[in-house]
């Protein structure tokens, strides 16, 4: 096994620290990218990695299985190291499920992609009066802002359309990336670094002329994006882009290739890769990450897809995730969220599949502090309704990784037009999560 | 330097030139509009700035009313002509290029479905209605009147478009409701489709009977088999008409359901199935001497040409926020309605007003009146506009040239422009609502400005392209950057600006890459991105 020792650090500690780690998963190399002190500093910023599955997922096949409904479906479900249990397609994770908590009652509104997909980023239904921030524009508002070492973008979103930072403004905006890590017009080709000084010097003479020109503040806000844009072509946290310095062996247990057979390099195997750019991110200290991990319109022959393409995907990358996170000391600070824009009917359909349901769904969280391992309330037999009494929204999720990232939770931001909007609309974090 | 010495000229010559300034035009409209903005100015005891200078000037005029800066070659024609109308006579040229009717096209269409098609919506029909309103001039109430009672396919009647983009959802026309009466009355509602306006006469009531004029209308989406996938693809969209007669019903926040009839600002129409209510909703919207759909136009217009509408938001008239200058607000609007709602004449008074024509540098007898910072527009120079993402591009052509080196066709052309723009555009987000005149960039912009195909194009020498021909061309270094500068910015360098640029060619062997460096620094300047 190669291995380099980081800029200092004692050998002794780094090779304990590989000790625990080797115990448990001895296939796995994970720290062997460590740079500095300084990045072990900021493994301790919080942070938070939303995995969001758009097109709706089912989770009555995945977290809230329903053995002996009429709705159950093909799927059994097994027993995991946390107090309840997943589907059987989902071994990996279940292993490591005492660290991530399902909340089974969410009962949302909106079963339309576009405004389900709304709904659940801002905690607000889509309203006309105003655009809400994307709850990773909030926290790069209340996080990115303050780490003022962080010069690559603090709200990343890999492989997704992006969503819109509302009233934070276009600084808060995600940044968008493809999960090859190559990041658009970076860099300037064959022209080299002394070409770039001459340009922006030229540039410079410019901008403080016009600066100086009595003509507002607009000149000044030009130039900071422009500092801004500069410092990420030249940064040294450009790296965290870049997957291919992970070994091989880290990836495919990301994307949970070698069990494949390569199959997985498609669609699946994109979503490993973009958990593993996910990690490096929020290690160079980066507050929000978003994955995007798509295919779960799933209205017709639901089973055969989540078995053979969806949910391996989906167990090597959370598995993969939650384990490289705790050993390298970082699950307590970093915030793991999974949802879609709603999930499916628990009734099948004709064509085998499941179509759009809001009533009565799940979505994951876990990390930070969280507790894991626990159910949070319940559906009924068929996981048609809540049967908890209690229900959740967005809002009561984004409100528990607030309390998580250390988001006082009686925030209130201000819309353009001077509206008071209170964090995660007013949500509540989930008592059965916090400490 | 330059700055202090134009000020102190033109200040001394302000108290002959208070009455003074024209454009070469006489129109009586335009006194008054220059007398009314003059009154206030006395009221609040500002000073105007000084006017611009014809460079300044000519940049803004052509981006407002042309979306793009001017050719080199028309700079140096206009800077040489010694036309006391020159202004006046740049502004009827503007108006009659067809780059008029595509720039007005373009503001329209993004007003209407926004920067990005929504689904099952026709960008090229909506264009297509707008080159056709723009580009003959059709009344202004023609035109919303089209766009509100459109009917039929969303390529042969590019009118649907407008509420095609908002029946995006299964709303009850809440969307259409809220997006009209804000685009073409000015009016806020959308509030109020859950609860009274808390700072406004407007009524939940109100929201919901403005609604029930929608209720006639139903899409339908047409798709087509296709025989190479076996599957139905999307095919056209359509407007038709839909039976509905009676009241609409709507919940008010005590849980009480209530009913609400056609009717506008008090002016009731037939609930009966047979009326065509989006058709007496066109009538009444442009009833009166002074209707809103005036007063609205009148108000974007003036926001458009300034950066700050009479109100602000621009979209936002009524008793509950109050305009900036409510009597000529009032004014301009009836001189519209008389003038046969004539989008150019409108035009044509707000860019020959004195206001319009000075500087957008402020001084200390004005530098409170800055919008920005929320106070009150009071006018006293022009305010900084942030280059729409179509102007940025359309001037990025021009300066370099692209446009004559005729390395595409228009088709391919207009791909390359719609490919920029998407990419441009896709991560902005923002309101649509929304002023903003501080540079609202991101990140992906700046980089696609700095290291882009297009800048990287514009720089390249290649032959045919413009810096490959102004280098190649006479002239020594000194006219070379003048020329530069003319090109990007409209403007000869300042002193400094030019012994700088110099002494960056004096200190350096590869004097090529210097010229492209520079021309680099120039297009991605603050000066070139902001309207000013």
């Amino acid at each position: 096994m190669q291995m380099t020792t980081p800029d200092g650090m004692s050998r002794r500690h780094f090779m304990r620290h590989l000790a625990a780690s080797a115990a448990t998963l001895p296939a796995m190399n994970f720290i062997s990218h460590v740079q500095a002190n300084a990045a072990e500093l900021k493994k301790k910023q919080k942070a938070c990695i939303l995995m969001w599955m758009s097109g709706g997922p089912p989770t009555i096949d995945i977290w809230d299985l329903k053995p002996g409904s009429k709705n159950g479906g093909e799927f059994k479900p097994i027993d995991t190291k946390g107090d309840l249990q997943i589907s059987e397609h989902m071994p990996k994770t279940a292993a490591v499920m005492d660290n991530l908590s399902v909340v089974r009652a969410m009962s949302t509104r909106e079963a339309d992609h576009g405004r389900g997909r709304y709904y659940m980023h801002t905690g607000y239904v889509p309203n006309p009066t105003v655009v809400h921030p994307a709850f990773g524009s909030v926290v790069s508002y209340e996080l990115g802002t303050k780490r003022k070492d962080l010069e690559i973008p603090s709200f990343v979103s890999i492989g997704g359309g992006g969503t819109s930072p509302g009233f934070m403004g276009a600084a808060h905006a995600p940044f968008l990336v493809d999960n090859s890590g190559n990041i658009r017009n970076a860099d300037m080709g064959e022209l080299g670094p002394g070409r770039l000084e001459q340009r922006l010097n030229m540039l410079g003479v410019v901008e403080d002329n016009f600066i100086g020109s009595q003509r507002g503040e607009s000149g000044q806000a030009h130039k900071d994006i422009y500092k801004k844009a500069v410092n990420l072509m030249t940064s040294k946290q450009m790296a965290a882009f870049k997957v291919s310095e992970e070994k091989k062996e880290t990836l495919d247990m990301y994307t949970g290739a070698p069990a494949q057979g390569g199959a997985m390099m498609g669609a699946g195997g994109q979503f490993g890769r973009s958990l593993l750019m996910a990690r490096r991110l929020v290690e160079a200290g980066v507050p929000f990450v978003e994955v995007d991990f798509g295919g779960w319109d799933l209205h017709a022959n639901v089973f055969e897809t989540l078995k053979n393409q969806r949910l391996p995907a989906l167990d090597a990358g959370i598995a993969a995730l939650t384990t490289d996170l705790k050993q390298r000391g970082m699950l307590d600070d970093v915030v793991l969220v999974w949802m879609g824009e709603f999930a499916r009917t628990p009734r099948i359909n004709q064509d085998v599949g499941r179509d759009h349901w809001a009533a009565s769904w799940s979505t994951m969280i876990g990390g930070g502090g969280l507790k894991g391992g626990v159910a949070v309330g319940e559906t009924d037999k068929d996981g048609v309704s809540v049967a908890s009494g209690q229900s959740y929204q967005p809002g009561d999720i984004w409100a528990t990784a607030s309390h998580a990232l250390g988001i006082p939770l009686d925030t209130v931001h201000t819309s353009k037009r001077g509206r008071p909007m209170k964090l995660a609309n007013g949500g509540t974090a989930i008592k059965e999560l916090i400490g | 330097m330059a700055a202090a010495g134009l000020a102190v000229v033109t200040t001394g010559a302000a108290s002959a030139a208070d009455t003074a300034f024209t454009t070469g035009s006489s129109d009586v409209i335009i006194q008054e509009i220059n007398k009314q903005i003059r009154d206030a100015y006395k009221d609040n005891e500002v000073e105007p700035s000084p006017v611009a200078d014809d460079s300044e000037w000519m940049r803004r005029v052509c981006l407002d009313i042309n979306g793009h800066i001017p050719s080199v070659e028309d700079v140096e024609a206009f800077l040489a002509d010694k036309d006391k109308a020159k202004r006046t006579k740049l502004i009827d040229r503007l108006l009659d290029d067809p780059a008029y009717t595509r720039n007005w096209t373009t503001v329209w269409t993004n007003l209407c479905i926004g920067q990005q098609t929504p689904r099952r919506v026709s960008r090229d029909g909506m264009q297509k209605f707008f080159r056709e309103a723009f580009g003959k001039n059709r009344p202004w109430k023609d035109v919303v009147s089209d766009l509100v009672t459109a009917e039929g396919h969303y390529e042969q009647n590019g009118a649907v478009n407008f509420l095609l983009a908002q029946m995006q959802d299964q709303d009850d026309g809440v969307q259409m409701t809220a997006k009209t009466t804000r685009l073409f009355l000015g009016m806020q509602v959308q509030c109020t489709q859950c609860h009274n306006h808390p700072f406004n006469d407007w009524k939940q009531d109100q929201f919901w009977q403005f609604n029930s004029f929608f209720r006639q209308t139903g899409k339908v989406d047409h798709r087509k088999y296709n025989p190479k996938t076996g599957r139905m693809d999307d095919d056209y969209s359509e407007i038709i008409e839909r039976d509905f007669a009676g009241p609409v019903y709507f919940e008010k926040r005590s849980g009480l359901m209530q009913v609400a009839y056609p009717i506008y600002f008090g002016s009731e129409v037939d609930p009966a199935g047979s009326t065509d209510r989006r058709k007496e909703l066109a009538r009444l919207m442009s009833a009166g001497e002074k209707p809103m759909i005036a007063m609205a136009m009148v108000n974007r217009t003036w926001s458009h040409f300034f950066g700050q509408g009479f109100t602000r938001p621009v979209d936002d008239i009524g008793p509950h926020n109050p305009a900036t200058h409510p009597d000529l607000l009032d004014r301009l609007a009836v001189e519209f309605v008389k003038s046969g709602y004539d989008c150019k004449q409108l035009m044509r008074w707000i860019a020959n007003c004195e206001a319009y024509n000075l500087t957008s540098r402020s001084t200390k007898k004005n530098e409170r009146d800055n919008p920005a910072a929320g106070e009150t527009a009071l006018f006293t120079h022009v305010y900084v506009k942030s280059m729409t993402a179509e102007q940025l591009y359309d001037s990025l052509i021009v300066a370099t040239n692209a446009h004559k080196s005729g390395r595409s066709g228009w088709e391919q052309s207009e791909k390359q422009r719609q490919d920029w723009l998407q990419q441009f555009v896709r991560t902005f987000g923002t309101d649509d609502g929304e002023e903003s005149n501080s540079f609202d960039g991101t990140i992906p912009q700046a980089l696609m400005m700095m290291n882009g195909d297009l800048v990287k194009d514009a720089v390249s020498v290649k032959s045919g392209s413009h810096l490959g021909d102004l280098l190649s061309g006479k002239g020594n270094d000194v006219q070379k950057i003048q020329r530069l500068y003319l090109t990007a910015l409209g403007r000869m360098p300042t002193k400094s600006e030019l012994s700088k640029s110099q002494s960056f060619l004096k200190g350096n062997r590869d004097q090529l890459a210097v010229y492209q460096d520079l021309f680099w620094a120039l297009l991605n300047s603050n000066e070139f991105i902001f309207n000013h």
